[in-house]
């Protein structure tokens, strides 16, 4: 169904002015039922099962069910995501388990220097941007 | 009557949407507006960290050139591109995003993105111009440093962008709503970047229930980027082409990894390999049906061939591939680790960035090494990368392109201040999500320069703007107006809810503009008709009805829609050839034309007289010297 909310686990990010699931989906699919105080994915056939919310729940109350219109049913994939790996639990519709840890990213979060510490220089009206010959690896930008 | 408060911003440049180009311009053009006193500013429809085709998350970096390590040129990049494309490529464009791709890449590493390294501490590549990545959080890295540029303060996220904002021929902001509260934006710019990505769902996907959503590109990539560059009155080119990829059936996992990294074979229902009973197809197709590596439509023709004669389904043979490489690395125990190692390889290269289909595999208890697994093309896809090639006609760079190709400024469409990146600008194919990243660089720095030349305030006409408030809003009125008069507000004489307005437009272009239902083909006189009913549509659209903001978003999408799939309908007809079977064909026409249509066919719509123009361009290739044994990289 893509994305669904389990009622017992959405606390409706309480006290927040929008819920994290809310705040990520990038087609603005979740959404808050102020009197239930849960969230819900209003149109899952338009979702892309991207998992943002999945992955972003502060309460593990996001979950994804496969599109029912070609997925057989039983099987979960399930990610836990830390600041720098994610871990995979796949589970069969046979219920064999596999799971699996990737790498994510390899600095500190927020610590993203724009000009990723390459030289820079002040000619606007040349081919060469910013950070460049230094990003390329290049001594000079490629012309013909 | 909607009346919500109008919120206006002022800034120096605008760049409009979030996804990979945008956040390229953002890093570039926060750079040169400090030198320069100026202000940028970002609007995008989601949130930043996860917008855009990449907002689940990349499993390779598709476009790197490597220039640095010496073993491919310039040269190289620009005739896999051309030849992939059936000759139709500004090559001026390829070449300027190949000379700055290496260093988006360079930056994704410093700012955190964990590229795979080989034991000698070099890159992997899956093939040759392509990376593999544990790539998760791509968008979140990327998105970091745009935002650590041009800081949170110029950033609106959740804010819909529906058009430009004009001054004569002069594109001189943005308007749109938010999604969230109530709230008209009027953004005045001195010069405006678009970056909104392509168009999915114009055409009918194949899964039509609940996995609707599930198109290989994502859903929220709505035309918009095609809707603001016509709206302006700019040059479109390569309107005819759209884009069909080959993905793992139904859940649309990637294949790259399979045929490059893996060597995989796909074979049909009788075990037979279609690239090789098929060849003498690829005859009928000169001088391209020889290049190598066979472009991408070619591939897929050969295939949907073999589909059209009952002989799928059609595998990729995950688990011959995998056997191989498992068996050629040694004796058993070295074996039985390599195949660990793949098959952790094969689930993340799914799990980085289509979980679905690693949904599939396990409801359907796939192991890829015991099983193959089916593969299909998709339904088509508009986008200025991949094998996609449509978008606005942008300037060349200056030390680049032929003069017929430069206009003053780089990534410039023909209407002044308006620049264009990603998806958003045409035929220059193959930049994929690094090329998207540096191709909004190098229109951000050209943007940036052109605010520096034309420093003066811009005239917005204050009257047009509550014109464009009233007719962005209508919606809202007509459900207001209309929506008690039946017991259910769903089914109503007096207006039109946008999800069936997608599905209407989706079928028309399905039926007569060559989507799935038809194996992608189409004539003269089924485009003609399919125009006809585009033009109830758009007349319809004016009855578009929307309870609340969120739908309202979706009125506007499918409005945008509707323009791509014009622009398509019209430039399919204006072509008069197949020039790309196995993304379509015209079956009134069913050869290559090169004597006539080796050119761009380009289209124009004039906002004021409201019409169509359809203009033939010259293909001019900056490497000259080019007879037919260069052309195809010989």
């Amino acid at each position: 169904m893509p994305s669904y909310v389990l009622v017992d686990k959405c606390d409706g990010c309480k006290a927040l002015d929008k819920t994290a699931c809310q705040h990520i989906c990038p087609n603005d699919l979740m959404v808050l039922d102020k009197a239930k105080m849960k969230a819900y994915n209003r149109e899952p056939e338009m979702c892309w099962e991207c998992y943002n919310c999945v992955k972003i729940c502060p309460t593990q109350a996001v979950e994804v069910r496969g599109y029912a219109d070609f997925v057989p049913l039983g099987a979960t994939v399930t990610p836990m995501r830390s600041t720098d790996s994610i871990l995979w639990t796949v589970k069969f519709r046979n219920g064999s388990l596999k799971r699996f840890k990737f790498p994510i990213r390899t600095t500190q979060e927020g610590k993203a220097e724009p000009n990723g510490g390459f030289a820079t220089h002040d000619d606007l009206n040349g081919p060469t941007l910013s950070t460049e010959p230094a990003a390329l690896g290049l001594d000079k930008v490629a012309t013909l | 009557m909607a009346n919500f408060e109008t919120v206006e911003v002022t800034t120096d440049l605008l760049i409009v949407g979030g996804g990979m180009a945008a956040c390229g311009a953002a890093v570039e053009a926060a750079y040169w507006a400090k030198k320069n006193g100026l202000k940028v500013t970002l609007v995008d429809k989601a949130a930043v960290d996860r917008s855009g085709a990449v907002a689940m998350g990349l499993s390779a970096i598709n476009q790197y050139v490597g220039l640095k390590d010496g073993k491919n040129t310039m040269k190289d990049y620009v005739d896999y591109v051309r030849n992939d494309l059936m000759g139709i490529t500004r090559e001026d464009l390829v070449f300027n995003i190949a000379r700055h791709v290496d260093s988006s890449v360079h930056l994704f590493e410093k700012w955190g993105l964990p590229i795979w390294k080989d034991e000698k501490g070099d890159y992997v590549h899956e093939g040759r111009w392509q990376l593999m990545i544990n790539g998760e959080s791509y968008k979140v890295v990327v998105a970091e440093a745009a935002k650590n540029a041009i800081g949170n303060e110029n950033i609106y996220e959740r804010v819909f962008i529906v058009g430009p904002i004009m001054d004569g021929d002069r594109c001189v902001g943005a308007v749109g709503f938010s999604v969230r509260e109530e709230k008209f934006y009027v953004f005045k710019a001195k010069a405006v970047l678009v970056a909104m990505g392509g168009a999915v769902h114009v055409f009918k996907p194949r899964s039509s229930g609940e996995g609707l959503g599930r198109a290989w590109y994502p859903p929220w990539n709505s035309g918009s980027s095609a809707y603001f560059t016509l709206k302006a009155g700019a040059e479109m080119t390569c309107q005819e082409v759209r884009f069909i990829p080959v993905r793992f059936k139904d859940a649309y996992g990637p294949v790259g990894a399979w045929f490059l990294l893996f060597k995989s074979r796909a074979t049909n229902g009788f075990d037979e390999n279609y690239m090789e009973t098929r060849k003498p197809e690829l005859e009928k197709w000169l001088p391209y049906g020889k290049v190598k590596p066979v472009p991408a439509n070619l591939r897929n023709w050969l295939m949907m061939l073999d589909v059209q004669e009952g002989k799928g389904p059609i595998f990729m043979r995950t688990e011959e591939a995998i056997g191989k490489i498992a068996s050629s690395a040694g004796d058993e125990k070295a074996a039985k680790k390599k195949l660990k190692e793949l098959e952790s390889e094969a689930w993340e290269d799914f799990l980085d960035m289509t979980i679905s289909q690693a949904i599939l595999w396990a409801a359907t208890n796939t192991a890829p090494e015991e099983k193959a697994s089916e593969i299909a093309a998709a339904e088509p896809y508009f986008i200025g990368s991949h094998s996609g090639a449509s978008g606005a006609w942008v300037s060349g760079p200056k030390d680049v392109a032929p003069k017929e190709y430069f206009w003053g400024y780089d990534c410039m469409s023909t209407v002044n201040g308006l620049f264009c990146a990603g998806d958003a600008s045409g035929a220059s194919s193959h930049k994929f999500s690094s090329g998207s990243h540096a191709e909004g660089r190098i229109a951000a720095k050209a943007a940036i320069n052109y605010v520096v030349d034309h420093p003066d305030a811009v005239k917005v006409d204050g009257a047009t703007i509550e014109a464009m408030k009233k007719e962005i809003l209508e919606p809202l009125n007509t459900y207001a107006q209309f929506s008690n008069k039946t017991v259910t507000a769903d089914v109503n004489p007096d207006y039109i809810l946008p999800k069936m307005f997608m599905f209407r437009l989706q079928k028309i272009m399905d039926e007569y503009a060559g989507g799935v239902s038809t194996g992608f083909t189409t004539s003269k006189k089924l485009l003609e008709k399919g125009l006809e009913l585009l033009a109830f549509l758009k007349e319809d659209s004016l009855k578009l009805a929307a309870p609340d903001l969120h739908e309202l978003m979706r009125c506007w999408e499918n409005v945008h829609r509707m323009w791509q799939a014009e622009a398509h309908v019209r430039t399919l007809l204006f072509r008069d050839e197949t020039r790309w079977p196995g993304y379509y064909f015209r079956a009134d026409k069913p050869s290559l034309d090169n004597k006539n249509w080796d050119a761009f066919a380009n289209c124009k719509y004039d906002p004021n007289a409201k019409k169509w123009e359809m203009i033939k361009r010259p293909i001019i290739r900056v490497y000259k010297e080019a007879g037919e044994h260069e052309l195809l990289g010989g």
